[in-house]
């Protein structure tokens, strides 16, 4: 018996009809797309995108060019130069990162001893030349004016977790 | 015939031939644009709905930008037979429809007898459209040998190899047909299945309509035997064309698919005929393309269910499972035929006897 069985499952198709109607559900099913440039995900705090080089409440650049960043830098993006301040610290005079290089790990922030390198969220700084992805300290200062309200609220979200 | 007449008829072929040939070149771009939006929506994606209303303008951005991309020919290519290959491949796929008949129409009593609509009524339609369709296999070994690639030679044998196995269990799958109908006739094996559901061939010859719609899929490679064309595969006999030449093939595919799914509909669904008799008030034509649409979203259907064959399983399929399958239908059908207590159940469709 179950072996007619068997050879009408075989004859008729079956498994390929069950296949069929598994996905004839799926055609009506809700669908998931996010269109996103109007939509968008959530993104979580920990989210690593463009990076920023932050400062003190007082207007102090934070970094002091321990060059951990750099050291720690697995894709040799970031380039530092230091030299003494007139009033006694040291603090860099170039800070670059090559965005065409960096794989957005996240080690240069986890390095940075005073919190002065982040990621932010945006993500959205696609360019049309190489060029304009090199990062300079300048560059890095300004994101971090701009974006500072972001990151604190980033970092005040994420550090229960630490 | 004066010359007047003669430019009077061949005006109107031209006009016959355009308007079935537009139509298809039509339908061929709207099927690419349903076939994304129908696999999108079964992997519960949106698919492509962003140019114009729905997506409606996507095939036809497509195709610009198929028009503007550069046509490489390979240097060591003999270029005579690579700009040939996709031409040869996309006429027989056109020359197919030049005997299918889309219904019967008396325009509306224009004609006191209704004329059937296709741009020819051959006598041996059946066997034109075999032959005509089995020649699409000369611009694929063409494609495979002018590219002087050894992946395209290799793709191009695999799909040759593919299409001939697949040809030889179509059309013995078409034979019982022929026996039933007593024709080769288009327009009288659609007639001989005139009368309803009960009278379509798909009843008595199911396994047929099987073998001939799953053959007709490998023949023209879609998804389930969609080894011609794979990617883990290198491509296959097209690696080498770009631009406007390689969706010259890809036009071809599925201008072979619309045709073997209005085939499977003539032949075994019972062609312009409404399944029940009391719907025969609607447009025969619209019967016959509601059904080869259906068959067509199947087609789709399947290439979002089915994972690929592996080579020598597709060859298995063909040789060892089709073809001694519809050798012994045929003898069933044969056996039915000429049995005295048989003949008279296997005479129901066979209105003609």
């Amino acid at each position: 018996m179950s072996m007619i069985k068997r050879a009408f499952k075989t004859w008729l198709l079956w498994e390929l009809l069950v296949g069929l109607a598994l996905t004839g559900r799926y055609l009506f099913k809700k669908k998931i797309t996010v269109e996103y440039p109007e939509e968008r995900t959530p993104l979580s705090p920990r989210f690593r995108g463009l990076h920023a080089l932050r400062r003190y409440e007082s207007g102090e650049e934070r970094c002091i060019a321990c060059k951990l960043c750099e050291v720690v830098c697995p894709a040799l993006a970031i380039v530092i130069e230091s030299e003494e301040r007139e009033d006694g610290t040291r603090r860099t005079t170039r800070y670059d990162i090559d965005m065409t290089k960096c794989i957005y790990c996240g080690f240069c922030q986890e390095a940075c001893p005073v919190d002065a390198i982040v990621e932010t969220q945006e993500f959205e700084y696609a360019t049309e030349t190489r060029e304009e992805l090199y990062y300079t300290k300048d560059m890095l200062l300004a994101n971090g004016d701009r974006y500072e309200a972001q990151i604190a609220a980033n970092l005040a979200a994420d550090a229960k977790y630490c | 015939m004066s010359g007047l007449d003669m430019a009077a008829q061949a005006g109107i072929w031209a006009l016959e031939i355009l308007a079935i040939a537009v139509p298809v070149a039509l339908s061929v771009a709207y099927i690419t644009y349903v076939e994304r939006r129908v696999i999108g929506w079964i992997q519960v994606r949106k698919g492509c709905n962003r140019v114009g209303p729905a997506g409606l303008l996507q095939p036809l951005a497509d195709g610009l930008k198929l028009f503007l991309k550069e046509t490489t020919i390979p240097a060591a290519a003999n270029k005579l037979l690579f700009v040939a290959a996709p031409v040869i491949s996309l006429t027989p796929a056109l020359l197919a429809y030049a005997v299918v008949p889309f219904g019967e129409t008396s325009l509306f009593g224009l004609w006191d007898k209704p004329h059937v609509m296709a741009i020819s009524h051959l006598n041996v339609g059946l066997l034109y459209v075999m032959a005509i369709s089995s020649m699409s296999i000369y611009g694929v070994l063409m494609a495979g040998w002018a590219s002087n690639s050894k992946y395209a030679l290799m793709g191009s044998i695999r799909s040759t190899c593919q299409m001939i196995s697949y040809e030889i269990s179509m059309g013995f799958a078409l034979v019982p047909v022929m026996m039933l109908a007593g024709s080769l006739d288009l327009v009288e094996i659609v007639k001989a299945q005139q009368g309803g559901l009960l009278h379509w061939y798909m009843i008595p010859l199911f396994p047929m309509l099987l073998v001939y719609f799953i053959s007709g899929c490998a023949e023209v490679g879609r998804t389930p035997f969609d080894l011609i064309e794979t990617e883990e595969l290198v491509a296959g006999y097209h690696v080498e064309y770009s631009g406007m030449w390689f969706a010259t093939f890809s036009l071809a595919e599925y201008a072979a698919m619309i045709m073997i799914a209005l085939m499977t509909s003539i032949l075994f669904l019972g062609g312009w005929y409404a399944p029940i008799p009391a719907l025969d008030f609607i447009p025969g034509t619209v019967w016959l393309l509601g059904k080869t649409a259906f068959l067509v979203f199947l087609f789709i259907w399947m290439r979002a269910t089915f994972p690929r064959y592996r080579y020598d399983q597709m060859m298995r399929l063909g040789w060892k499972v089709f073809l001694p399958w519809t050798l012994v239908w045929i003898a069933v059908v044969g056996i039915c035929i000429y049995t005295p207590g048989l003949s008279a159940v296997i005479n129901f469709w066979m209105p003609w006897r």
